[in-house]
């Protein structure tokens, strides 16, 4: 069974349309992504699935409960982190944990258990003692998802999770969520911006302008831009782009002091560069096109316009 | 420091027993509301030291424009003693006002969509709310009707006809308790509806201070026709005035004023009602 169905969910902020008809599946036990830039209805929908925001029209199930008719189910499931920090900045991380375990109906000494479980699988069990508004931004975002964990949530809900944090922290966050999917078949759906982030998830949708204009692992959606993509470090790639556009007829892209060439079968192009062009260049590169190609092949939009959606929550939605 | 240490402490999936869900998070949401207040200072301080303030200076400068009750014998009741009950209604206000902006700043910081994700019933979120603001104003203005009388001996009231008997002072508590919940309810309505605190003091200066203005506090009833049909539909006045019915001793003062059952009925409407609509509020629009 998936752990979290979204079927044809519809959404308008008045005329304004946010989600338009998008539905997808996870199953059990992966590591899902939302992917999309500013405005493409992430958010929105992420409000939807963790039972914030009420449905206008489709179906959201989570953990096999309906979030509209049966929410309260739906929140013994999930564990949910939000773009801003929902801490309590004038208590204690201790004292944020306690009050977290309370509202999920955690006293006692298994809440005290559970607390120092997360404590220390967060590695924040030294700052106890801390007011949550004097730590670091990473320290915040690790207090934040020992919050979500506490309550043993076989989801995880992540709206951006790695905001704030330096790439070392986003690495180890990275590693605990992998370890919770492993070791205990947790269900994580993350929304990210990050090409990096997309990378690590099992299977990635790609929202743009409220409609999911791809869905599939990250090998899949590459497969759709088609192809293999060279690099050519040259010494001067003004000269080479004019040979490669005499003797292959093809166009290249200048990136920086590179060029860049997308193309079916690229190990015979490397060779034929290799062999007629020796001295051109410094190095030849063959890869695989990256995230950022689909993105930019499915949206026409650069890189440039994925920027951190800014959280909707501060306005009010009727 | 590692994030992680692989294996060895593991998270158990088994679920886990939730006991009553709806007091433990009344409660836990109440208790923070009292913590957070108690760490700012400045929020203390605010709260009771000004209507003290006011109490003291419009006390002090009005005592000769305002004659209560009092025969031939008898000195009357001073300004000061009259503004009294007024005045712990003001720090109820002031309580319930600052912890319901408190929810402004809790949806805006993040904190309150982590609250409304926990499978609580709405109810109790708004009840925690509530009750802490409750507990706060209540115990503030509790504090202010048993100190203030003091005052007299210091030299910074008139001397008082007030006499605090285990009746009255019972009296007043449960007064203050009904009050305190109807204007924690009233300022949550408010700021559940409200994204900025900056709108919040406007409803505050233009509805929540006329309010106290005329609910008898700081004047009986007047000449005016229509501001005696205000303070009549006031539901704070019956708060005020009930509060100034367990408080008062000398009965002369008491004429015009509404007689106990009514101001105790009235009182606990507003709050029960107001309450009635927080929740509904709640569950209809999560504002976040």
């Amino acid at each position: 069974m998936a752990a979290v169905v979204v079927n044809q969910i519809e959404h308008r902020y008045g005329d304004r349309v946010a989600l338009a008809g998008v539905s997808f599946e996870v199953p059990q036990g992966e590591i899902f992504g939302l992917l999309g830039p500013n405005g493409s209805g992430k958010t929105t929908l992420f409000r939807i699935i963790s039972t914030l925001m009420p449905i206008q029209a489709g179906s959201v199930t989570v953990g096999g409960h309906d979030v509209s008719s049966d929410p309260d189910g739906v929140r013994r499931q999930i564990g949910v982190t939000f773009q801003s920090p929902s801490l309590d900045g004038k208590l204690t991380v201790r004292e944020n944990l306690v009050h977290q375990g309370h509202l999920y109906g955690l006293s006692g000494t298994g809440l005290k258990d559970r607390i120092q479980l997360v404590m220390d699988q967060l590695g924040i069990t030294d700052r106890a003692r801390d007011y949550a508004e004097k730590l670091s931004g990473g320290l915040k975002r690790r207090v934040e998802i020992a919050k979500c964990l506490l309550h043993s949530p076989s989801i995880l809900l992540l709206d951006e999770p790695s905001t704030g944090l330096d790439p070392g922290a986003r690495h180890e966050m990275w590693k605990t969520l992998e370890s919770l999917r492993r070791e205990h078949g947790v269900t994580i759906l993350v929304t990210t911006h990050l090409m990096e982030e997309a990378e690590r998830c099992a299977r990635l949708a790609i929202l743009d302008l409220g409609k999911l204009i791809a869905c599939g692992s990250p090998d899949q959606l590459r497969e759709m831009v088609g192809g293999d993509s060279l690099t050519i470090q040259a010494d001067d790639p003004d000269r080479l782009s004019l040979l490669l556009t005499e003797k292959f007829q093809l166009q290249s892209q200048r990136v920086g002091a590179a060029l860049r060439i997308e193309q079916e079968n690229g190990h015979e192009l490397l060779t034929n560069i290799a062999t007629q062009l020796p001295g051109e260049f410094r190095s030849l590169t063959l890869g695989k096109p990256t995230l950022e190609d689909v993105f930019i092949k499915l949206t026409g939009r650069g890189l440039e316009a994925i920027e951190s959606e800014t959280p909707q929550g501060k306005k009010k939605k009727h | 420091m590692s994030m992680m240490q692989p294996s060895t402490t593991a998270i158990s999936t088994e679920r886990v027993q939730t006991g009553n869900a709806w007091l433990w998070a009344s409660w836990t949401l109440a208790v923070r509301e009292v913590v957070r207040f108690l760490r700012q200072r400045s929020r203390v301080t605010g709260a009771i030291g000004q209507p003290i303030l006011f109490w003291i200076l419009f006390g002090a400068g009005l005592s000769g424009s305002f004659q209560f009750g009092g025969g031939d014998t008898t000195a009357g009741m001073s300004f000061q003693e009259y503004f009294l009950p007024g005045v712990a209604a003001l720090i109820v206000l002031f309580t319930s006002i600052f912890s319901s902006i408190s929810i402004i700043q809790d949806r805006n910081e993040g904190f309150l969509q982590g609250v409304l994700v926990a499978p609580v019933p709405r109810s109790s979120i708004v009840m925690g709310k509530i009750l802490g603001g409750t507990a706060l104003a209540l115990l503030q203005a509790f504090l202010f009707v048993i100190v203030a009388p003091l005052l007299q001996f210091v030299g910074l009231a008139p001397p008082m006809t007030l006499q605090l008997s285990a009746f009255s002072l019972i009296g007043a508590f449960l007064f203050l308790m009904l009050i305190s919940l109807g204007l924690t309810s009233l300022g949550y309505l408010f700021a559940w509806k409200i994204d900025s605190v900056q709108g919040y003091h406007a409803v505050m200066s233009l509805v929540l201070l006329p309010m106290w203005l005329m609910s008898g506090a700081f004047f009986p009833g007047t000449d005016s026709v229509w501001l005696t049909w205000l303070i009549r539909l006031n539901p704070l006045t019956y708060g005020v005035a009930g509060l100034r019915r367990v408080l008062t001793v000398d009965q002369s003062v008491l004429v015009g004023v509404p007689p106990l059952w009514l101001c105790v009925v009235v009182t606990t409407l507003f709050a029960a009602v107001l309450f009635a609509i927080d929740v509904w509020i709640t569950r209809r629009d999560q504002a976040v």
